[in-house]
């Protein structure tokens, strides 16, 4: 266990360091990064300034010394079109992502494993056929127009909802499902099929001969083992969900840190999409390390055998 | 289009309903057909310019709403430029993507996961360590910078595919290739005197195919997806070429003058990748149903 642990935390330390220099070297590999790195409004002042800053005139193992250094004391350089700290920048924005990232996680928990669930114990009948259909369209449906469809429905139709920016709890409402559509028919599909293999076993098969109550059979004995491979499942949920949240954020103009990099990207202010690809990377780094580690606890084949 | 690409199919699936399933299913078949058809010929198919409009004829909606003009049949967009066309030629690009990048991705995730598994020892720890990295990068930031350093184009598009892809690939053939390397075949070929570069090449790479195509097949309506989202960010395709991501991105500000200028490009693309994903269980049944699992 330790020992995979130890291996672990490496690989994820040596991908944060890949991400790092991928960041450094693209904007130095494509000529003068002057030309990038500045807004079309900088001035000549912000552009002697950048230069300094930057040190472009040293060599590249030292701007990438003084890239990292920088980075780890938390300076991320400055927004020119801000004229802010880009980290304050993103921080500012971290807690709506957040806010929809935890709701959309909530709907896919509450949505995606019970239904799952009851697909396999009703196999072949109306529920596992509707939870089946629901999974094939669910990962067909390009989230981004799924979003417009519900403005289009909600808003634009119906007028129930409002459809774009933050403010009362009935914001988040679209923006959350959108998010959590996705990632519930990937889960749900995968929480069917692991349920599917348990409830085949044998001491499932006894725990019904006992006559336990069904549902007792299906949550503790059945889903308990069936939870492992779920659990994989759920750092490839995360991901979906920031993958997502970037296109959601712009199509619901939530104002969250996906939101902010597309918005970077458009005025072209490369300090912001620098550090909010750090940023991310290192939460998407992080938590896929927390679920391997979960998984190995959980899973006794791994924590001894590596 | 963050789902991993694959998702496992319950394999408790039953003898008999798969039988069923021996001719391929009739309708997936020739949406995808039609679809190729479009992207093959869309000079000739096409009724309009997919990129030239004129100011005079903006928006008007499609056939069966009022104002519907008969020479549009699913209206135009803000410039003027007619869906239909714009639509067919779409299919072009979420084509065109689809094939080079998966045909590089396998090419090249293909050839890692055959040194990996054939040589073994510390090549294969190695490139194993990459590919356990790589999975660990998020691939659609790695399309942001990429479309901040140099402009969106094609060719970043084509990068993060193989990026986001390359790793599924080379597992895949790795263990495929450690399988065959047991096999009697191959002690034989040494026997007979053949080089390390000959067996991989002559030996093991034909019996890859069928795998590598399973997955390709699996593959197509997730890169299809993955394209249309970065174009629609603005990261993807630049316009005006008419992808169906930048069909979207472009209506996403007259949903409620113009529905059918973002509407119109999702269904294309939700029906293409349903029918993709139907056609691609088929042939992961067919060609390898042991592959079920992926």
């Amino acid at each position: 266990m330790q020992r995979y642990l130890v291996g672990r935390v490496v690989q994820s330390i040596v991908s944060m360091v890949v991400v790092s220099i991928v960041v450094f070297a693209l904007v130095r590999l494509s000529g003068d990064p002057i030309q990038i790195m500045a807004p079309a409004e900088a001035s000549q002042a912000d552009i002697a300034a950048m230069r300094a800053y930057l040190g472009l005139d040293r060599p590249w193992p030292v701007q990438y010394g003084r890239f990292v250094t920088r980075a780890l004391q938390g300076d991320f350089g400055q927004s020119v079109r801000f004229r802010r700290p880009a980290l304050d920048l993103v921080l500012e924005r971290y807690g709506a992502t957040l806010e929809l990232g935890g709701l959309a996680v909530v709907i896919v928990i509450v949505v995606a494993l019970p239904v799952g669930v009851y697909a396999a114990v009703r196999r072949g009948r109306k529920l596992d056929y509707a939870a089946r259909a629901f999974a094939a369209l669910g990962q067909a449906v390009p989230p981004f127009w799924l979003g417009l469809l519900l403005v289009l429905v909600f808003g634009v139709i119906l007028h129930w909802l409002p459809t774009s920016g933050r403010g009362t709890p009935l914001h988040i409402i679209l923006p959350g499902i959108t998010l959590g559509w996705f990632a519930v028919a990937g889960l749900m599909r995968l929480t069917r099929s692991a349920m599917l293999d348990v409830l085949g076993t044998e001491y499932v098969k006894l725990a019904r001969i006992k006559g336990l109550p069904e549902r007792h059979v299906i949550w503790k004995h059945a889903f308990k083992n069936a939870a492992l491979p779920v659990v994989t499942f759920a750092g490839l949920v995360f991901v979906a969900l920031l993958n997502g949240s970037i296109i959601i954020e712009t199509v619901f103009s939530w104002p969250g840190v996906g939101l902010l990099v597309i918005e970077a990207v458009d005025s072209r202010d490369y300090p912001i999409v620098q550090t909010v690809v750090l940023f991310l990377s290192g939460m998407y780094i992080g938590v896929n390390l927390l679920v391997d580690v979960l998984y190995a606890y959980l899973n006794p084949k791994i924590r001894y055998s590596a | 289009m963050s789902v991993p690409a694959v998702v496992t199919e319950p394999r408790a699936e039953t003898a008999p309903h798969r039988q069923e399933r021996r001719s391929p299913p009739a309708i997936p078949l020739a949406i995808v057909l039609a679809l190729v058809v479009c992207a093959v010929f869309a000079p000739l198919l096409a009724p309009r310019s997919p990129v030239e409009g004129s100011l005079g004829e903006r928006l008007i909606p499609p056939l069966g709403m009022d104002g519907a003009k008969a020479g549009h049949p699913l209206g135009t967009d803000r410039l003027g430029r007619d869906t239909l066309s714009r639509l067919v030629y779409g299919a072009r690009i979420s084509l065109s993507v689809s094939i080079v990048g998966i045909a590089l991705t396998g090419t090249i995730g293909g050839f890692i996961g055959l040194l990996a598994g054939f040589l073994g020892g510390w090549v294969d720890t190695l490139l194993m360590r990459i590919v356990d990295i790589s999975l660990s990068l998020p691939g659609i930031l790695i399309a942001v910078l990429l479309s901040v350093v140099f402009e969106p184009s094609f060719t970043n598009v084509i990068i993060v595919v193989v990026f986001l892809l390359w790793p599924s690939y080379a597992r895949l053939v790795r263990g495929e290739t450690l399988g065959l390397k047991q096999q009697d075949f191959v002690a034989l070929a040494r026997i007979a005197g053949c080089s390390n570069l000959t067996i991989m090449l002559r030996h093991i790479v034909p019996n890859l195919v069928p795998s590598i195509l399973v997955l390709a097949t699996l593959h197509v309506g997730y890169v299809i997806v993955l394209e249309a989202a970065l174009s629609f960010l603005g990261v993807g395709i630049p316009p005006p070429t008419p992808s169906w991501g930048v069909m979207v991105a472009d209506g996403r500000g007259l949903i409620e003058q113009a529905w059918w200028v973002s509407i119109l490009p999702g269904i294309a693309i939700l029906v293409t990748v349903l029918s993709l994903n139907i056609l691609g269980d088929w042939v992961r049944d067919r060609l390898d149903p042991k592959l079920r699992q992926l």
